[in-house]
């Protein structure tokens, strides 16, 4: 995907335990920080939906 | 290059007379130039409708997928290894396939010959005419991309041989993925959706593809919808980019979606990204041999794993 122009951050992998559950919080909240600070992902959004 | 159709003849009519296909799959000429399409021969007497030339860059391997009968195919080197990943994914057995395996030494790119007149001579050069002027030229100049860097010219797996093997070259196959891999995030996707642009959705590349062969492939399914039907670039995208992965680990670079679009697009810009990691990643070549399971299909320990937080 990276090499497709989407930015690489938006896409992450992880392996966790269902005993992990505090890595699981921590995991989480490391997502939506990154993301939020990339922004809405406007590159799959159609024209048309951006006038609604 | 130049005898191999005669020797393909002798060949089908030998299986066909003595009972072991019922048909052949080989090449005949098309309605345009250069583009030959694919022929199947049933009756020994329809064998003088085979030819083989330059222009035989469909990959054949397309045409053997789910039949029942046994088959004689004449096959190039990808065609060879799009029929070794046909058989591990179960689609056709080995004991139905007589293969007739043609070393290969690449096929013309249409787009870059100027005229409907062109003749394959000796030396690996081809005669290229207009109305009032002709001139003789080198065929290496004028291969499909895919085939100016083909490693596998050779049919990996065959029963009959026609001429000799050829030599294989070495090279470094991935100087165009690198290039893209050299550019910014932002840059990465402009190029991608420039070379989209032109993209009418016409499926060509995937009906061209041996490794297409879904019973309804995701973009023809309506429950769910997985992607909008119009030309809407997102549309348009999500099709290429989904398409790129199912081919991954599979893709023999055989260059079939390429000669299939009608708008030439470099589709291979997706898969050869993709097979370049395979190699990197894993060591893998799609297609060489039958005893290797598909890359996507085995793990291993110490499987590489840093993208893994």
């Amino acid at each position: 995907m990276e090499h497709m122009g989407v930015e690489p951050e938006r896409i992450q992998f992880s392996w966790i335990s269902s005993a992990e559950s505090t890595k699981f919080v921590d995991v989480v909240k490391d997502v939506t920080a990154t993301i939020k600070k990339l922004g809405p992902n406007k590159h799959f959004v159609k024209q048309g939906d951006l006038k609604c | 290059m130049l005898g191999y159709i005669d020797q393909i003849k002798t060949i089908s009519a030998k299986l066909l007379t003595q009972g072991k296909v019922d048909m052949v799959i080989g090449f005949r000429q098309g309605s345009v130039p250069m583009m030959n399409v694919p022929c199947m021969v049933k009756n020994p007497a329809d064998l003088d409708k085979l030819v083989w030339d330059g222009h035989c860059g469909i990959n054949l391997a397309n045409y053997v997928i789910d039949r029942k009968e046994k088959i004689g195919i004449v096959a190039k080197g990808c065609d060879s290894r799009n029929l070794v990943n046909l058989m591990i994914e179960n689609k056709i057995k080995r004991e139905q396939l007589v293969i007739i395996g043609v070393p290969c030494k690449g096929m013309l790119d249409y787009r870059k010959i100027e005229s409907n007149i062109v003749e394959e001579k000796e030396n690996a050069q081809v005669l290229v005419k207009s109305g009032d002027h002709e001139e003789l030229l080198e065929r290496a100049a004028l291969l499909q991309d895919n085939c100016s860097i083909c490693i596998h010219h050779n049919p990996v797996i065959y029963d009959e041989l026609v001429g000799t093997l050829v030599e294989e070259q070495e090279l470094d196959r991935y100087a165009q993925v690198k290039k893209v891999e050299a550019l910014s995030i932002a840059d990465k996707w402009d190029y991608f959706e420039t070379l989209l642009n032109p993209c009418i959705r016409c499926y060509a590349c995937r009906n061209a593809c041996p490794l297409c062969f879904c019973p309804t492939c995701f973009v023809d399914e309506d429950k769910p919808q997985w992607v909008g039907k119009g030309e809407d670039p997102t549309d348009a995208r999500t099709f290429h980019f989904l398409r790129a992965y199912h081919c991954a680990g599979r893709c023999t670079d055989c260059g079939a979606c390429v000669r299939a679009c009608p708008m030439g697009i470099d589709v291979r810009a997706f898969t050869l990204k993709l097979e370049k990691d395979c190699f990197e990643l894993w060591g893998w070549e799609s297609g060489l041999s039958l005893d290797q399971r598909p890359a996507l299909d085995v793990f291993k320990p110490d499987d590489p794993q840093d993208f893994i937080k």
